[in-house]
Order: structure tokens, then sequence, then C-alpha cells
């Protein structure tokens, strides 16, 4: 119990803690004050969220806005595969169905990125040279996020190494969810300088989360450390991307740019599948935060099976007649 | 509103519904002619005539009165209460399979966006036929009596606002408890009635149980002042309520008024911003601001006064306003020229009282009654848009320190419809709606309806409840004759 006679006792010999943005920079000077800070968020009704996004979902897009829209979800795709059966040969098959989506049609544009495990990292990149498709890499300790830091960073500058350009990292839920935000906070804060120049993606792994007031606070919290955007789901957890938290993490990004002038881009993953889906999102971020989210710098999906729905949907908008599974590629 | 993301125009097809050049009355299970001049009714998004509408004189009123009377004493009244609800269970799934007939009807009529239309207008409507029709053979158990009986024949004056949802409102009860109605639509939106009338039809109601009496103010009267109405119900302005309340009194007839309000939104600063933000929106802009109902008056909590207001702005600048028939319209036409003055009126009031208007750019179609969503700050409470019903869609912000001041000021109008309370704490919801003088109390919603939850107000928003076992009350006598 010294430290609480020698209040820097603990802290003495470690670098001093990395500061949020102002006008935030005291919020973690103490778990106390980081705690109230959070805490102090206004709060979500869970069913005033629902009811505006059952209210956005009637949005009718149609004719011209439609064939925007799936334009704009397919260049905002993360096109991933996340399997403990992925081979060099399914990640470059994976590649060049993320350059050209649709072999029949040159005007189709490719994906934003192709997510993998970090160890596959340096196949995709190679299969991507030249293309600007970005290579996402899921890293510390994915999905679970259980292992030490040092093996977390480990992980990361191993994704970094072999070519990643973003890194899609865990939170420590158990720490979240018992209430130690300093340690969420440290632990993105280090991944984040692990990462160098790549871009870093905190997934939040809402499903884990349950309730929508606490994925308020996970978006501040990982937007303060220094998240470049926020992210759902693992896709290994169900529910995963809902439209309740996506609205909810949508306010944040678009709070925390008007308190900060710091923008921080969204992805949900997992559980988007359709295009009426993938436009349901759409709709959700140009009502919400606005047309300054509606890139594939700021707006992303992961997703799998999702592509194949758009190309379809494509298609159909082309020719004006629906084709079938087997005029889309597998994967 | 986005320039990237544009949402191409989607509009609903109307040719769905089928309107006819003209429209008589619906006098004992027949149209027939009315014996007034004709007036017109319009699209209030694009002027156009839709139709022309019989006004019904005295003599008319009086025949479709004689023909409730009739259909009471010798086929509504005598019939088994099971049967009566099997007509009104019929009613219920017409509606429901012509919703989209119902919905388009009303846009084009009202000026009310199809979403609400489709989404709440037609829906509640059918709902409150299925909610009675269940209670037409169990009103024995309403805790109104061992064996409440039918008042016999019912006049009912209905608003503009909700055209269809206020028919179903009145309608529903008195069916369901065994009177005959003689029903008035407003002037300016008989169409969804008439068409229900072809539906009374196509149920096989027997002639007479519902007639639908089109005119203007005069044929209301009529409605009302017949010597032979049991029962009055209305849905207005208080202004005509006050006056059908000297008519009735000293009348054998029972009366219910549904009147204005002017309502208080009150948000704490503990509440859930955003969606008390949507809340906001919902409670005034829905229907264009034409409810009585509308959380007209913002009372927001003055350390989170800037905060709301910004936010509230930043929404608003987001609501489409346009087409009603567009699946993507927020905010529709103003019903009337007349409305359209009023609101234009009370609103230069506002900022030559020293109000600050706030309005966001939005265009407005060169034709037809447009208002764009307005915000009026730095309102006090002696201003005249922080006391008389725009009926609009103008919102008044006040503030508040404290809770003690939240609820006087929420309780300091002559009206008492309906109040919202936005807060995270339960105990505080509970505490402050104890106080709030206000038939309905929306706690971290607003706006919100449902056939088995009374709705009614206190003081100049009138009396009596419609809705739930409480609305049953107004169509019955209990064995003492009350």
């Amino acid at each position: 119990m010294t430290h609480v006679l020698d209040p820097d006792a603990l802290t003495a010999g470690t670098p001093p803690r990395r500061e949020p943005p102002t006008p935030y920079a005291d919020v973690t000077r103490s778990e106390s004050a980081f705690r109230a800070f959070l805490h102090g968020l206004p709060g979500v009704d869970q069913v005033g969220a629902s009811s505006r996004v059952t209210m956005l979902g009637t949005r009718s897009i149609k004719t011209t806005a439609k064939a925007w829209a799936i334009d704009t979800a397919i260049s905002m795709v993360d096109l991933t595969t996340l399997e403990g059966a992925d081979t060099p040969g399914k990640v470059r098959s994976l590649a060049a169905k993320a350059r050209r989506p649709d072999p029949t049609d040159p005007g189709c544009p490719p994906v934003a990125a192709v997510c993998v495990y970090g160890d596959l990292a340096g196949i995709a990149k190679e299969a991507l040279a030249g293309t600007g498709i970005n290579v996402a890499a899921v890293a510390t300790a994915f999905p679970s996020g259980r292992a030490s830091l040092a093996v977390k960073l480990a992980d990361v500058r191993d994704a970094v190494a072999n070519g990643a350009d973003e890194i899609d990292m865990v939170i420590d839920r158990g720490a979240f969810l018992s209430g130690r935000y300093l340690d969420v906070f440290d632990e993105i804060v280090a991944v984040k300088e692990a990462c160098g120049d790549a871009h870093l993606k905190v997934i939040l792994e809402t499903g884990e989360l349950v309730t929508l007031d606490a994925v308020r606070r996970a978006s501040w919290l990982a937007m303060l450390a220094g998240g470049d955007f926020i992210k759902t789901s693992t896709g290994k957890i169900s529910p995963a991307a809902t439209l309740p938290v996506c609205l909810v993490m949508m306010e944040a990004v678009r709070d925390f740019r008007a308190a900060t002038g710091r923008q921080v881009g969204v992805k949900p993953a997992g559980g988007i599948r359709t295009t009426k889906d993938a436009i349901k999102h759409l709709v959700l971020v140009n009502e919400t935060a606005g047309p300054d989210w509606l890139t594939p710098d700021w707006f992303r999906i992961g997703a799998s099976s999702l592509l194949n729905d758009l190309l379809l949907q494509r298609q159909k908008l082309r020719t004006g007649h629906y084709s079938g599974p087997d005029h889309v590629s597998v994967d | 509103m986005s320039s990237v993301f544009e949402y191409a125009p989607a509009p609903e097809s109307r040719s769905i519904v089928d309107i006819a050049p003209s429209y008589g009355l619906f006098i004992d299970g027949e149209f027939v002619d009315g014996t007034g001049e004709a007036m017109k009714t319009v699209n209030p998004a694009t002027e156009e005539v839709l139709s022309e509408i019989a006004v019904g004189t005295d003599a008319d009123v009086d025949r479709a009165v004689k023909a409730a009377r009739r259909a009471f004493s010798r086929v509504w009244g005598p019939m088994r209460p099971a049967d009566r609800g099997k007509y009104l269970f019929r009613i219920a799934r017409l509606l429901q399979e012509r919703a989209r007939e119902f919905a388009v009807l009303e846009s084009l009529d009202n000026g009310k966006p199809i979403r609400e239309s489709r989404d709440v207008d037609v829906p509640l409507a059918a709902a409150h036929f299925f909610y009675h029709a269940g209670w037409a053979d169990k009103l024995e158990h309403a805790g109104l009596g061992p064996a409440p009986r039918p008042l016999g024949v019912a006049g009912q004056v209905i608003p503009w606002n909700f055209p269809l949802l206020m028919l179903a409102w009145k309608i529903a009860p008195a069916l369901a408890t065994g009177n005959t109605v003689v029903l008035k639509p407003a002037e300016t939106t008989p169409l969804t009635a008439l068409l229900f009338a072809e539906v009374c039809r196509q149920a096989d109601l027997p002639p007479g149980v519902v007639n639908i009496v089109t005119g203007a103010g005069d044929t209301g009267r009529a409605v009302v002042e017949h010597d032979d109405v049991d029962k009055v119900a209305f849905t207005g302005s208080t202004e005509v309520g006050r006056s059908i309340a000297r008519a009735v009194a000293g009348t054998r007839k029972k009366l219910t008024l549904e009147l204005g309000g002017k309502a208080a939104n009150i948000v704490f600063d503990d509440a859930p911003i955003d969606q008390a933000v949507e809340g906001i929106v919902q409670g005034i802009f829905f229907n264009q601001g034409h409810v009585c109902c509308a959380g007209s008056r913002l009372l927001v909590q003055e350390n989170v006064h800037d905060e709301v207001v910004a936010a509230l702005q930043r929404r608003i600048g987001t609501l489409r306003v346009g087409d009603p028939l567009d699946k993507n319209t927020d905010i529709g036409a103003i019903n009337s020229a007349e409305q359209l003055a009023r609101i234009r009126e009370l609103s230069d009031i506002g900022e030559a009282e020293g109000a600050t208007r706030w309005q966001p750019a939005c265009d407005l179609p060169d034709r037809g009654f447009w208002f764009p969503p307005t915000v009026f700050t730095d309102v006090s409470a002696a201003h005249r848009i922080a006391r008389d019903e725009v009926f609009g869609p103008v919102l008044s912000v006040l503030t508040f320190r404290t809770p003690d001041e939240a609820v006087a000021k929420a309780n300091n109008t002559t009206y008492g419809l309906s109040a919202g309370i936005w807060s995270e704490k339960g105990s505080r919801i509970l505490a402050i709606a104890d106080k709030l003088r206000a038939g309905v109390v929306w706690a971290n919603t607003f706006n919100q309806f449902d056939p088995t939850s009374p709705f009614g107000g206190y003081k100049q928003s009138g009396y009596g409840r419609e809705g739930g076992r409480h609305g049953l009350a107004s169509y019955l006598a209990s064995e003492d004759g009350q």
C-alpha cells in the first residue's frame, strides 16, 4: 500500500503514459479519472437506438442511388478469410478476386483490402503488389486476445514485417468488463506503437460487451488511445455487426471528431451478408456521421460472402435480370 | 443533405387508388347525393383538385341520424355481441388487405409522408378495430358494471391530421359497444373516410350502422346538435370544442372532447442524448407537427442546452422535406393554406417577440403548402410561441435548472394532453411523471400510440379517454343509467 502515500511509486521507472488528444489529455491521469470520464458519457437507450435503425432501414434506395451504393460498398469491403485451414493458395485466390471481383465487367471496382492472419500477410502482399489494395492482418492473439502483452506485440510486429498495411487488433475484453480501463488503453497505445506506419483497427468485439453503453465507452477508449479505426467484431462471436451497434459507433466517431478534430474510421464486420444489409449500413453512415465517412478510407465492411451478393445485385442492375450463384466465383 | 449519396426518387405509385370525380354522402349503406353545394378536396402537396365532395345539410344529417337510429334499434343493438365482433374483425382485416390503398390515399389528401401513413396511420387504424373487436362480447367484464348498455346513436366529428386513424379511434369503440354512428370527417380530408365507407359495404356491415356525412363546420354543428344523437365525440381545436360543450350543455348527450395541446418534452442532463434528440424530432416533426399531443415545448436542462440544441440542429439538417409519396420523405406538406397561414403568423410573432428562429437550408416545392422544420431558441415562457398551439413543425426551446422548475414550467399551460421525460434515472422519471398534469406521459420516447392505452387530456385539452378499457366507458351506460 505504499503507493497510496507515494503516488509515483508505481509508475517510477516506466515512461509516462501517452496522453489522449485535447481536450481529453487529462482523462487518463488515473484509473478513477478514466472510469469517471467513460461512465460520464451520455447513456444509450437501447429501445430508442433500435427504433432509429429500424426507421433508417425503411429508406428506399433505388436506381442510380442503388448503383452508387453497390459500387461504394464493393470498394469498402475488407475481403476476409480467417480460417485455420487457410493456405497460400486460398489467399492468392482471394487476392485475385479482390483485384477483379467481377471478371466479366472491368468497370467493377476492386475491394479495399484483403484481411488474413499475420503469417499469410506476406503471401497476400505479394499477390496484391501494385494494385493499391491493402493487406490487413489480424493480430494480438486474435480472436480471444488472451495472451501476454509481449506475445501480442510480437504478433503485431511479425504481421507488419510480413507486409501488413493494416493491423486489426482485439481489445482485452476481460480487462474492459472488469473495469481495468487503463490496462486496455495502455495495450492499445503499445500496439499502435508496434504498428509503425501500419493503420490500426481496434476490434471491440461488441458481441461480448453486450450493452450499447459498453460499446460507446469502448469506442471512446479506443479512439482516445489512438486507434485509426474502430471495428465491431472478430466474426467469431455472435452477434457480430448489428445496426444498433454500428449506430452507436458512428455517433462516437462523429462526436469525437467534433471535439478533437481527429477523424476515426468504422468497420462493422461479421454478419453483413446481403446487399440490402450493406446498403442499410451506408444509409446509417450517411445520416449519422455524414458523407465524410462514405469512403473506403473511413468506412469498411469486413465480409466474405457479402461480396458475391453485391456482385449479383450489380449484374442485375446492369443487365436487368438476376443471374445465379454460378455467375460469380466461389472465393 | 449529403451530396455524395443522393437518394434517387422512390415514389409510391398512386395507381393503386381510384379517386372518383365526385362523392356523395354515405347514408344507410348507400352513397347518396348531398343537398348542399359540393366542395373540393385538394392535394396539399400540389394544390391539384382530387375530387368534389358532397356537403351535408341539416336535412342530410337528419336522414343519417334516422338511419343510424333505425339500425341501432332494429339490427345493431339487438345483435349478439359476438356477431358484432365478427364484423369488426372483418373490417380490421379489410383495412390490412387494402393498407397500401389507404396509405396512398391518405398521403394524397392529407400531405403526410407515405412512410408515416404506411407505417403508423393505417396499421394503427387496423389495430384499433382488432382491439375493439375483441371487447365486443366481453363488455360485462370490463369493470363498467354487470350489464353495460350502448347509448344509441353517436355523432362524431374528427380532424384532418390523422383522418383514417381518428375515424378508427371513434368508430371502433362505438361499434364494439353496440352504438351506431354518424361521422363527419374533416373538410379538407374526407377521402379515406369515404373509402372506409366502401370497406363497410365490403364487410356487409348492416346499412345505417355507419353513416358518413362530409362537409364543413355547419355540417359538424348539425351532427352535434341533432336531437336524436345520444353521444357526441369530438377531436379538434379547443375553440370548436368549447362551442360544442356549450351546445351540448343541458341535454342528455354524453360528451367527450379531445382538443389541443402544448406538450412539454423535458430533457434532463443525464438523458441518453442521441435518443433524446430523436425523440424531440419525433415529438414535433412527426406528421408536420399536426399532432395535438406534439412535444412543441422543449424543456432542456440549462447545463446541456447548447449541446442538445447543436445536436438537434445537426439532426434536423438531415430531415428530408418534400413529395409526401416519396418513400424517403420525412416531412410532407402542410394540410391547408389556412393552416400554413396560421403557422406563418405565429412564427412571425415569435420572432417579433424576441425569440431566435432557426431553419435548415432546404428546398421547398414551388406549388403546394410547405413550411420548413423550425426551432425557436431564446424563448421565454411568456412568449406566444411558448403558450399557443402552433399545430405545425415549430419547436420552442426553453430551459430549466432543477426538477421542480421543470415540473412548474411543464404544467404552466392551459393544456394538459401529453408530456415527455428524458432521463437515464428511473426514479426521477417516476417522480416527475407523478407531478405532470398531462393525460399521457412518455418516458424516453414520444408519440407512441397503442389501442390498449387510454388517451386524453386535462384542462383545455378536453375530457374523456379514447382507447383501452377507459375508452369503452365513454360509449356505455351502466345499470344506474349513468
